[in-house]
């Protein structure tokens, strides 16, 4: 072999495999370095000429703009600060928003391609085909300019239900609380607490004891006891719904929801659900078929066979991919700002056409989305390891 | 009747797979067996009535397509100059001579691609809102498609002639379309619609499958400051939406440049698009390179291979191989994903159709610009994916 001493001390070091690595890994440096400094030093010399300084001082000025919707309140004497803070809540809105109903549509959806129903499979694959293929921007400049801004006037708005439709987004009935509420509202969640644990503790008697014991029948009594309790004490309903009225120039009453959110909502949900429906069924399909027909031997019924034997092992698969599309979901949600949905994006995009602070915007928007992006990977992280099997 | 289905369910387990039902039994077995099914029957038909009847109602009475006939030349190219239109259409001709050459050699998936692309021209050639002019290169070009089917078999050594066809395409379509002063040049700035979006997409998707490459080899390898650079771009560049590269790329790029020399907007989101995906194809090819197993590099390490040509004969091969069906399914997002520059002001189909829409002549037809875009973009991601999933069966990915 090479390796002894001598021919270690005539091994020229460009040939030395202890070195070589050190050499490249110090070209790499050095020709990154001098990359970075010359770019930066371009855009430093640019922006001086222009007159625009690099700090994040400007935050602290007056937005000066309006903020059509926002969670917490904002008015255009507001600092920068501000303003991007609004933005980063509506996109916190309507991702979560989007994902709680893309999660639910996904899923049946998923489900209903698998259904040996034909008529529902066939809708379900069609379902899918249309809206996976086509861009999500697409679709939500068909939402925004082609659906919701070609719905008639408020004046005319079209009703279903108590839910009024108008180029202004729609206006639903929302609650008002009462005086009862929150004695309601303790009652209520004391019952859902009963009603889990006498829930779980006729469950462990049968399991125990091999006797049917009726544990969903008790836990709804366990839920029932302490509402029909809330109805004697307040002698009242827990809220009241109160419909939408046509206004002078607007709906009083009720709640509205924008229709810029409408548009961004819709498309995110539909395009993102047709993403979680191939994941579901690909998930169920990858569950070997000997554990369905191993539990029907064992005398499962065919839904509680889905659900304590198939599912939690096809969920361990769903939720990886899941998981990345949530996270494009929450990505996504910056094309808002083609249906004038102010999310991020939009704010910080308003800063930079106002302060031509190209640099800072886009180093915020990076900086938040990278924030919101790891938030949802631990999130999810923390779920999947509570589902994985331990491996032994 | 019911004899008959008493029988049939008796014997199902045994009789023949494939045996064809009576429409009465198929009704009743698919659609009707139980009272749950047959209300999700009754409501899927009743939904199916009412989307049907809007959207034949809304097609044959309210929709006008005025705006997409108007506006055609402006969907396909652009502002591209009318004189030198025949660049577009020659390259036109030998994308089609080489769709008919591969569906004559290959037959299977890229013979129903190609014949699509023929019903597609050939309708374009019937309609009547189209030139004469255009009618007879679509001629021309349906006559290649058919004429490179026949002629296909009986080349001399056909596949690496096709491929070779296919590989010198993109450069040779670039330089006729841009002309770089060979040709008298057709700045990038004018390139629009169906054309800008297509270029777009293969040229992000062309560039960024190297670079993908590099940066999956710098994960994967021992060098610990390549290592970190590499896992901190791939995992910035995912952490982030498009949109915000775009505007990147539109308006910091200039900002780094020296003085004097501008870039134009078209070019820059070509580099921000290439940049972004070669992200997630590094993501992919890192797949297929953990794919590989380690018995592999030992062996090529036992037979006396360097580390580059362990990875150039023994772990690349494989590893892309297993990995195509991924890169085909990053290419359909990336043509998707191209609509996005509509945001930033470039003139793609999206964005065509954003400013035909705001012309005050077509207030009313909103819903058929979108349509009609919608309808474009579907059609391409769908025989993407259509042709992405029958090259999975016959790679037979995971079976071999």
């Amino acid at each position: 072999m090479m390796k002894n001493s001598d021919a270690n001390m005539s091994t020229p070091f460009w040939r030395d495999n202890r070195v070589i690595p050190i050499l490249i890994q110090l070209l790499f440096v050095a020709v990154l370095i001098g990359v970075l400094y010359y770019l930066i030093n371009n855009a430093i010399n640019g922006l001086q000429a222009l007159g625009i300084n690099l700090g994040f001082d400007f935050l602290q000025n007056m937005a000066s703009f309006n903020i059509g919707e926002s969670i917490i309140g904002y008015q255009s004497t507001d600092t920068y600060m501000k303003a991007i803070l609004v933005g980063i809540l509506n996109t916190i809105k309507v991702s979560v928003i989007g994902i709680v109903f893309a999660t639910i549509i996904g899923v049946i959806v998923g489900i209903s391609r698998l259904s040996s129903h034909w008529l529902v499979q066939k809708l379900a694959t069609v379902y899918i085909e249309i809206f996976r293929n086509t861009p999500l921007l697409v679709q939500i400049l068909i939402w925004y300019f082609a659906v919701f801004l070609a719905l008639p006037d408020v004046k005319e708005s079209v009703k279903i239900g108590s839910i009024f439709l108008s180029n202004r987004g729609a206006a639903i009935p929302w609650f008002h609380t009462t005086t009862g509420s929150t004695t309601w509202f303790i009652l209520f969640l004391s019952g859902v607490l009963l009603a889990v644990i006498v829930w779980r503790y006729r469950l462990h008697i049968q399991m125990k004891s091999g006797k049917k014991q009726y544990p969903l029948l008790w836990a709804f009594l366990g839920l029932v006891f302490p509402l029909v309790l809330a109805w004697l004490l307040t002698q009242q309903a827990p809220v009241t719904i109160e419909s939408p009225v046509l206004g002078n120039f607007n709906f009083e009453g009720g709640y509205i929801i924008s229709e810029n959110f409408l548009a961004i909502f819709l498309a995110l949900t539909i395009y993102t659900a047709t993403y979680i429906a191939e994941i579901v069924r690909g998930g169920i399909l990858s569950v070997s078929k000997g554990q369905m027909e191993a539990s029907s031997a064992l005398g499962l019924k065919y839904s509680t066979s889905m659900r304590f034997v198939v599912f939690p092992q096809a969920i361990r698969i769903i939720i990886p991919p899941v998981t990345s599309q949530y996270l494009n979901l929450t990505k996504n949600s910056s094309l808002a700002i083609a249906a004038g949905y102010p999310d991020l994006v939009y704010v910080a995009e308003t800063i930079n056409n106002q302060t031509g602070r190209a640099i800072q915007s886009i180093v915020i928007m990076i900086t938040v989305y990278l924030i919101l992006s790891i938030i949802t990977s631990i999130f999810m992280n923390v779920f999947n390891n509570k589902v994985q099997i331990v491996e032994r | 009747m019911d004899l008959n289905t008493e029988v049939k369910t008796e014997l199902a387990p045994t009789s023949p797979p494939g045996v064809k039902l009576g429409l009465g039994t198929w009704l009743r077995k698919k659609l009707f067996n139980n009272w749950y099914n047959s209300i999700l029957t009754l409501v899927s038909i009743l939904v199916i009535y009412f989307m049907t009847k809007g959207i034949v109602t809304w097609l044959l009475t309210e929709a006008d397509w005025a705006v997409v006939t108007d506006n055609f030349k402006l969907f396909m190219v652009g502002q591209y100059p009318l004189e030198y239109l025949w660049r577009v259409w020659l390259s036109l001709v030998f994308v089609s001579l080489l769709f008919g050459l591969s569906a004559g050699v290959w037959k299977g998936t890229i013979l129903h691609l190609s014949s699509v692309l023929v019903i597609v021209m050939v309708i374009h050639t019937l309609v009547p809102f189209t030139s004469t002019n255009t009618k007879l290169w679509l001629v021309g070009c349906i006559v290649c498609v058919i004429g490179g089917y026949l002629a296909g078999p009986k080349l001399p050594k056909q596949k690496p002639f096709v491929l070779l066809g296919w590989f010198i395409s993109f450069p040779v379509i670039l330089f006729i379309i841009n002309g770089y002063g060979i040709l008298p040049k057709v700045s990038t700035n004018v390139w629009g619609g169906l054309l800008l979006t297509l270029i777009l997409s293969i040229v992000a998707i062309v560039g960024s499958i190297p670079i993908g490459i590099l940066l999956a080899l710098g994960r994967t390898s021992k060098l610990p400051i390549i290592k970190y650079f590499c896992v901190i771009y791939i995992e910035t560049i995912r952490g982030v939406p498009l949109i915000t590269i775009f505007f990147m790329s539109i308006f910091m790029f200039p900002l780094f440049l020296p003085q004097g020399l501008t870039i134009n907007n078209v070019v820059s989101a070509m580099i921000g698009a290439t940049l972004f995906t070669a992200a997630y194809m590094a993501e992919n090819v890192r797949g297929g390179l953990q794919s590989i197993p380690n018995g592999q590099r030992e062996a090529g390490r036992a037979l006396g291979l360097n580390p580059v040509q362990l990875m150039y004969f023994i772990i690349m091969p494989q590893a892309l191989r297993a990995v195509i069906p991924a890169i085909v399914g990053q290419s359909i997002s990336m043509f998707k994903d191209t609509s996005l520059v509509t945001i930033v002001g470039l003139m793609d189909l999206l964005g065509i159709a954003q400013s035909v829409k705001s012309n005050p002549d077509y207030l009313g037809s909103i819903m058929e610009v979108y349509l009609y875009v919608a309808v474009i973009y579907w059609m391409i991601a769908y025989s993407m994916s259509y042709g992405s999933q029958r090259l999975e069966k016959n790679l037979g990915v995971g079976k071999r």
